[in-house]
């Protein structure tokens, strides 16, 4: 296992490296001027934009540019962003929490759900129930989510009242802002346990279900069908027919016998789900306005803010190898089987 | 993998859930072809643009004119559809088409070649695949300008890595086949065995796959042109219209829903579209590999 682990984690910086050579490579189409603002850290060197490109030399070879910006990137330096209004590392630390909280807050319910249509739909394959969940689950997996978002705050923003978009309400600021609220952790709804403040629980709380609901409503789809067909494997198995044989009762067959077992790959495709949210959230933080690293990703990409979109996407890619790999080692101390390949 | 013979299309016919899909993407077929009967644009405008009718930035309602209501600054949303549907097709058939070329010519070349070639071109897919595919889409779009032909780029330029593993797969295992070997011992050079023998034996399969993967591609460039990266103001473009929806989510005092056609119209648009394909493929993989039930 430790070998598997090792073998896996080395490729890691090569394809890091390989990442960030794309990410480079692509800021090339843009013209010298445009790339000049990775290099400023504060708005008010925008008027030498000549003096900054033939300091960083941006007008040199690819390699020896990228090996400069390499160098930059080790030491930490990603550059003032604009959308952001403040240098990108600090934009990462401000953003990244609330995203991470989103997903969380998302892949709960999907994994509760999941597990326990899907084992009820493969429970009863092919009765009504079964042809319900599965006509509901691709029904769920081709919604679109900025639709689907949109029409949810339409009823229970608009028509109800009960959530409102952004990630607390202007009354929350104040607290959370204030100077006796403590930041721990940077996940708002864990912080206000931590300082035991309800106020802010209940508003984070209410804040991050609607987006968390809408996000949640296509991955719980994905995850229900994998569910059932790992369900229905398991239960076409000889141990199966041999605990009904000894006489147990069917509800004991089926979630300690079969559904130990069936949960095994809807696990380890729940960390893939949980890596795939990082996608989701670029389109569900717009609709929501919820201040994460998608939102902030998008408007850089939409105002041309470089070093945004360079920092938001190399965040991103970094988490999403990371994730994989997880969701690998975990695939491999499940099954044996993957260790030896 | 599966042939497409007589077998596989009966099992299609036989098969509801497929049955509903292809007649609802056969719908959307129509409605594009036709578009210009449905949805006539006026004389030497571009079809493609929403008619505008006043100035008024507020939407209205469906009415005889606008059969679907008008969206803000009073684009028609039923034009809007209709010809949506074609921006759909060109869309997603058009990034398909380009990144199933790519997929096949290099991981054809990535299996048939092995040894360095191989490694150095499945790294490059890595690396391709070390991004969740929106967010490279963003930023590639963000480095070429907002547009509906560079989103097209975009998806493309992140989808290709997918088929090409595929093909590679496919093409390391035919070529160890005899008929292969056979091909060699004639003498056959490299060109004709990897175009002639071992690609119309794999490629198949992807293409049906791929295919059958437009509804998510249109799914994902809707999204991207509702982030605003796509297509200009007016033109007809689902992802769009929905954008233009956003701002009115709220509706009036008395009535929360009173401007619910904007989001709903085209919404239901792009939603029956990749259901349709969504439906199609399920029955396409169900048959692939009949093991998953």
């Amino acid at each position: 296992m430790l070998k598997f682990i090792l073998r896996r984690t080395a490729l890691l910086p090569l394809v890091m490296l390989g990442v960030t050579f794309l990410l480079f490579s692509l800021t090339q189409i843009l013209s010298p001027e445009m790339r000049a603002s990775l290099y400023i850290k504060d708005p008010r060197q925008l008027d030498s934009i000549a003096q900054i490109i033939k300091e960083h030399g941006l007008n040199d070879p690819l390699l020896i540019q990228y090996g400069r910006w390499l160098k930059r990137l080790s030491r930490g330096e990603l550059g003032y962003s604009e959308t952001a209004n403040m240098p990108v590392t600090s934009a990462i630390k401000a953003y990244l929490p609330a995203t991470l909280e989103l997903a969380v807050a998302t892949i709960i319910p999907v994994l509760f759900l999941g597990i326990w249509l899907g084992a009820m739909s493969a429970v009863r394959k092919d009765k009504l129930t079964d042809h319900l969940l599965r006509a509901g689950s691709i029904t769920c997996y081709s919604m679109p989510v900025f639709v689907l978002g949109l029409v949810l705050l339409m009823i229970f923003y608009g028509k109800l009242g009960w959530f409102s978009p952004g990630r607390y309400s202007m009354d929350t600021d104040f607290i959370v802002n204030g100077d006796p609220f403590r930041h721990f952790t940077g996940l708002l709804t864990v912080d206000a346990l931590l300082n035991r403040n309800w106020t802010v629980f209940w508003d984070a709380a209410k804040h991050l279900i609607l987006p968390a609901a809408t996000l949640c409503i296509g991955s719980a789809a994905l995850m229900i069908r994998v569910m059932r067909s790992s369900m229905l494997e398991e239960l076409g198995k000889d141990y199966v027919r041999t605990a009904r044989a000894k006489g147990l009762s069917e509800w004991r067959v089926i979630y300690l016998h079969a559904g130990k077992n069936a949960i095994i790959p809807v696990i380890t495709i729940a960390s893939l789900q949980f890596v795939r949210l990082l996608g989701g959230v670029v389109i569900i933080e717009t609709v929501f306005d919820f201040p994460g690293i998608g939102r902030w990703g998008v408007s850089a990409a939409q105002q041309l803010d470089i070093p945004g979109v360079l920092g938001f996407s190399l965040m991103t890619a970094m988490l999403f190898v990371a994730g994989n790999m997880v969701a690998d080692i975990l695939y491999a101390w499940a099954d044996p089987r993957i260790r030896y390949q | 993998m599966f042939k497409l013979n007589a077998r596989t299309f009966n099992r299609i016919k036989s098969n509801k859930a497929s049955l509903a899909g292809f007649v609802i993407v056969s719908f959307f077929a129509l409605t594009a072809l036709f578009a210009p009967f449905l949805a006539p644009a006026e004389q030497g405008a571009n079809p493609y643009m929403m008619p505008q009718t006043g100035y008024s930035s507020e939407p209205a309602p469906p009415s005889k004119t606008h059969w679907l209501g008008t969206a803000e600054q009073q684009y028609d949303i039923y034009h809007g559809v209709v010809w949506g549907a074609r921006t759909a097709f060109k869309t997603g058939l058009g990034i398909v088409l380009i990144s199933v070329l790519v997929g096949i010519i290099l991981g054809g070349l990535a299996g048939y070649a092995g040894g360095k070639t191989d490694e150095a071109l499945m790294r490059i897919t890595d690396i391709v695949l070390s991004f969740p595919s929106i967010v490279l889409a963003v930023v590639i779009v963000a480095m070429l300008g907002p547009g509906l032909y560079k989103v097209m780029i975009a998806l493309a330029a992140v989808s290709w890595p997918a088929y090409a593993r595929l093909v590679r797969g496919d093409v390391l295992t035919i070529k160890q086949r005899d008929y292969v070997t056979a091909a060699k011992a004639l003498g056959a050079g490299h060109g004709r065995i990897l175009f002639r023998h071992i690609l119309p034996n794999s490629i198949y399969p992807v293409i049906v796959v791929a295919s059958l993967d437009t509804g998510a591609v249109v799914l994902t460039a809707a999204a991207l042109s509702f982030l605003g990266l796509g297509s200009p103001v007016g033109y007809s473009d689902w992802g769009q219209l929905i954008a233009m929806s956003r701002n009115w989510i709220l509706g009036t005092a008395g009535n929360p829903f009173a401007y619910w056609y904007t989001v709903v119209m085209p919404g239901l648009a792009i939603f029956l579209f990749v259901l349709g394909w969504n439906l199609m493929g399920d029955a396409f993989r169900d048959i692939a590999d009949p093991k998953q039930y």
